[in-house]
């Protein structure tokens, strides 16, 4: 039984990670319609500017963290207006098709400058403590990860419930067009909604350096499909979706992990991503709305 | 009359054919064609059979899939395991393979071509590693260190052969009656399934078909190459193949043809950066889905009319 | 006189929303009916129902016959109904010829191996679905624009396309969705004769959603009136005309 407890805390870091990056997924699309496969390398780019902030410049884990999503926030913005924009009109196809692209771009530029190798997160950064609560092994960096990424979850729900931004956010995703007869300003919506994705991205692949103790520029992938999955399964679209579906994604494969194959670990996502398409492709908290003929 | 005309054009396309094919085995054998260059006629023809295939899919039938190195590997590894472990002859790999692949095609197609537009996209990427993780956990296949020590059976008459068959094939079905309820399917489902078009079918039996030659693809790969891994079938490989049929334009099996001869070309140039050759490839997929998503050729083909028009210097 | 199509007690929702409420049809062999109603009555729902795009709740879809209720909408043209669309859906990448050629699809003449290695029945079979088509086209006066694309047709010739397509596939029945929409009086009164002169040539019977009333009175026999999915009214052009409830929920003048 402790050993089941055991699991379910390991989990909940590695969860909060996912459900960081999925926020990202799942805002995008509820916005846009789009599956930014970019994503996923925003966060190693995040978890970059974080490793060179502590190295390079010094700072503590917490500038670090901030420089990180600030950088990635910019980043989104100008990803969006380089590469979505102009496709706004253009089928959702040539969107994935060009996003498929900014992914390598970003692995690949990143590999180019600065070369295929990880990086080592410096043991200053975050020295590792670990507590003995009733039995179970915690470590702080596990608590750090969990509050920070609650943290972010707190001010995105207030961002989203009860500021401007956040009300056009939720209009521009219901109806793009009604809301521009609103006077909100569809394009700066966009960029806010992409800033703020991005952000989140940024702290998770910051948390994923700590958690992990390396970057390097491939690291995007794997966490970033998990991340898409569990906003899939959580309800592409639908932010408490993706915050559950990131927890959800963490704990089984923790459990997978510990109680399964380990090898299978990574093959489990797909085969959640499979399940779900199949079976409900709105995920667990989407309506299904049929096409007008 | 319109008989002796059609009898004279195919003289004139075997001809060529013929022609074309005795050339480079000419080349082939008297020595002319290094090593470097087999190598890259080889990879030419192989990127031509994958293009074209998966054009049929993503360009013609305007499903896109994201999975199409599966199919490739399952061929691969069909071929592989009936030459090397059952030793049997090249052309019973072949076949297996292509029934192995269309198989999977089939099995793959079916639950996931109810999806629509990016959903089953993703889909068909989640499955194509799924077959990578599978093969990766197959004692039998050696796992993820593979197969090494394939015997070379693949030789100019096979790839000629290969790749004639696979573009003639795509070429005489798009053609046809069944090509036009297929590029009614891309066009507008709802109203090509209210036509009388079964539209799941067509969108089943394109995949099928595109997998097929895609296994074919895989054969003829793991026979020149000799080694196969499950690494050597990742999303990066569907993702090269991608940049071929954008590139050529989706739905012009002249583009996807072209498209496969220069990426070719170009991954030879870069074979010493293979950084740069990734941005270059990231970056064309960008600039083309934006400046030009047609790609080259849009869905306009290549044909004798052209030829003619070119010939006798009109435009 | 032959009843083509007899609807039962057709019920259909979308969430919690009902979109049609017990309608009740009727059709019989050659008539022109209309199905009239304001914006949002059902209309266009009626006709995906009885074209399988949509499954009803409830309710029982007979056509010559036999339940089609839970067919698929190929199977159904399949059975002798073709239709067209309130947004035009045309092939618009393929040829003016070619989109009329898919009608024929269901019916073709050979197999894929033949249409593979290019046998001769595959060249006869081309022969005969392109007079097939090509026929309609003269028909429908747009033979002489038989390989311009789709997409770049005046939009009343698009209508008239859409519905040489539909013809093609060789319907019992014919549905169109307002194909007058966007046309001036001269092109509705053409369309008019042409819908007539089709009705006689092909012994077709013909259900008609429009809004442009001059249309609906002067062709249609029948009319059924829908609204908030439910009829509301039924009967000849006449009585239809002064109809209280219709008034009140559509016309909202008497039309002349």
């Amino acid at each position: 039984m402790l050993e089941f407890i055991q699991q379910l805390v390991n989990g909940l870091s590695l969860g909060a990670i996912y459900a960081l990056i999925a926020l990202g997924y799942t805002m995008v699309y509820g916005i846009i319609k789009l599956i930014n496969f970019a994503h996923g390398d925003i966060m190693m780019v995040g978890g970059f500017v974080g490793f060179f902030s502590l190295t390079i410049f010094q700072t503590n884990i917490v500038t670090a963290m901030i420089a990180a999503m600030l950088t990635c926030a910019v980043l989104g913005i100008i990803i969006e207006k380089i590469a979505y924009r102009p496709l706004r009109n253009s089928t959702r196809i040539a969107a994935l098709i060009t996003a498929i692209g900014v992914s390598f771009f970003l692995e690949y530029v990143t590999i180019f400058l600065l070369g295929p190798s990880q990086r080592v997160f410096p043991d200053t950064a975050f020295p590792i403590k670990a507590y003995n609560i009733a039995g179970l092994s915690i470590l702080n960096k596990d608590i750090f990860v969990v509050i920070s990424a609650v943290a972010l979850m707190l001010i995105l729900q207030y961002i989203i419930k009860w500021t401007k931004t956040g009300k056009a956010m939720r209009a521009v995703s219901l109806d793009q067009e009604a809301a521009v007869l609103m006077g909100i300003s569809v394009d700066k919506t966009i960029s806010i909604t992409f800033a703020i994705g991005s952000a989140l991205a940024a702290a998770a692949g910051v948390m994923y350096g700590v958690y992990y103790s390396t970057v390097n520029p491939l690291m995007g992938i794997i966490p970033g499909l998990k991340a898409f999955v569990a906003a899939v399964l959580g309800g592409i679209g639908i932010i408490p979706g993706a915050m559950v579906g990131g927890f959800v994604m963490g704990l089984l494969e923790t459990m997978v992990s510990g109680y399964g194959n380990s090898l299978y670990r990574d093959a489990v996502a797909f085969g959640v991503l499979i399940l779900i398409l199949l079976i409900k492709p709105t995920g667990l908290f989407g309506k299904d709305t049929g096409e007008k003929v | 009359m319109q008989i002796k005309n059609k009898f004279i054009r195919f003289c004139i396309d075997v001809l060529v054919l013929v022609a074309l094919f005795t050339l480079v085995q000419y080349i082939i054998t008297t020595g002319l064609l290094d090593q470097y260059y087999q190598i890259n006629l080889v990879s030419m023809c192989i990127n031509i059979i994958l293009a074209v295939s998966l054009n049929l899919i993503n360009g013609f039938t305007g499903q896109l899939s994201l999975g199409h190195a599966g199919f490739m590997a399952i061929g691969a590894y069909a071929s592989v395991v009936m030459t090397q472990m059952m030793d049997q002859p090249f052309i019973v790999g072949i076949i297996l393979a292509c029934m192995a692949a269309a198989l999977g095609g089939f099995i793959i197609g079916v639950p996931t071509l109810r999806l629509k537009g990016d959903y089953l996209a993703i889909a068909t990427l989640a499955l194509g590693e799924i077959i990578r993780v599978t093969l990766q956990n197959i004692d039998y296949v050696n796992g993820p260190a593979g197969i090494l020590g394939i015997t070379k059976m693949t030789t100019w008459p096979w790839l000629f052969g290969a790749t004639v068959v696979t573009v003639l094939v795509v070429v005489n079905l798009i053609n046809s009656s069944y090509g036009r309820a297929i590029i009614s399917v891309r066009e507008d489902e709802v109203a090509s399934e209210l036509m009388g078009i079964n539209t799941t079918k067509y969108k089943v039996i394109a995949f099928v078909i595109g997998a097929m030659f895609a296994g074919l693809a895989g054969a003829l790969y793991a026979h020149f190459f000799y080694i196969i891994k499950p690494e050597t079938f990742n999303f990066m490989k569907s993702f090269d193949i991608l940049v071929m049929v954008v590139l050529g334009g989706l739905g012009s099996t002249t583009g996807a043809v072209i498209a496969a001869i220069f990426i070719t070309a170009l991954t030879a140039a870069l074979q010493s950066f293979p950084a740069i050759r990734m941005i270059l490839y990231a970056l064309i997929l960008i600039v083309v889905m934006i400046y030009r998503p047609q790609g080259l050729m849009g869905n306009k083909e290549l044909s004798r009319k052209t030829f003619g028009r070119i010939w006798s210097g009109r435009k | 006189m032959s009843l083509i199509m007899e609807i039962n007690n057709l019920d259909k929702s979308f969430g919690g929303l009902s979109a049609v409420l017990n309608f009740n049809f009727r059709l019989e062999q050659n008539e022109l009916v209309g199905l009239i109603g304001p914006n949002g009555a059902g209309k266009t729902t009626v006709f995906n129902l009885i074209t399988g795009v949509y499954k009803p709740d409830q309710g029982r879809i007979i056509f010559n016959g036999q339940n089609i209720v839970g067919l698929a909408p190929h199977a159904i043209c399949a059975r002798g109904i073709a239709r067209t669309f309130q947004n035009i859906r045309l092939f618009n990448d393929l040829s003016v010829l070619d989109n009329v050629k898919i009608a024929s699809h269901k019916n073709v003449p050979y197999n894929f191996l033949a249409a593979i290695i290019r046998s001769p029945r595959f060249f006869k079979g081309e022969d005969i679905i392109e007079n097939e088509a090509m026929k309609y086209l003269k028909i429908f006066k747009l033979d002489d624009k038989k390989d311009e694309l789709a997409k770049n047709l005046p939009y009343g010739e698009q209508r008239r396309l859409e519905i040489a397509r539909a013809m093609a596939t060789k319907p019992t029945m014919l549905i169109l969705d307002e194909p007058a929409a966007g046309m001036n009086p001269q092109e509705t009164k053409e369309l008019m004769n042409l819908i007539a002169q089709i009705r006689q040539d092909f012994q077709l019977s013909i259900l008609l959603i429009e809004h442009d009333m001059s249309l609906v009175m002067g062709v249609c026999e029948r009319i059924y009136v829908l609204d908030y999915g439910q009829i509301i009214a039924e009967g000849r052009p006449e009585e239809i005309r002064s109809n209280k409830q219709v008034i009140e929920a559509y016309l909202g003048e008497e039309v002349e």
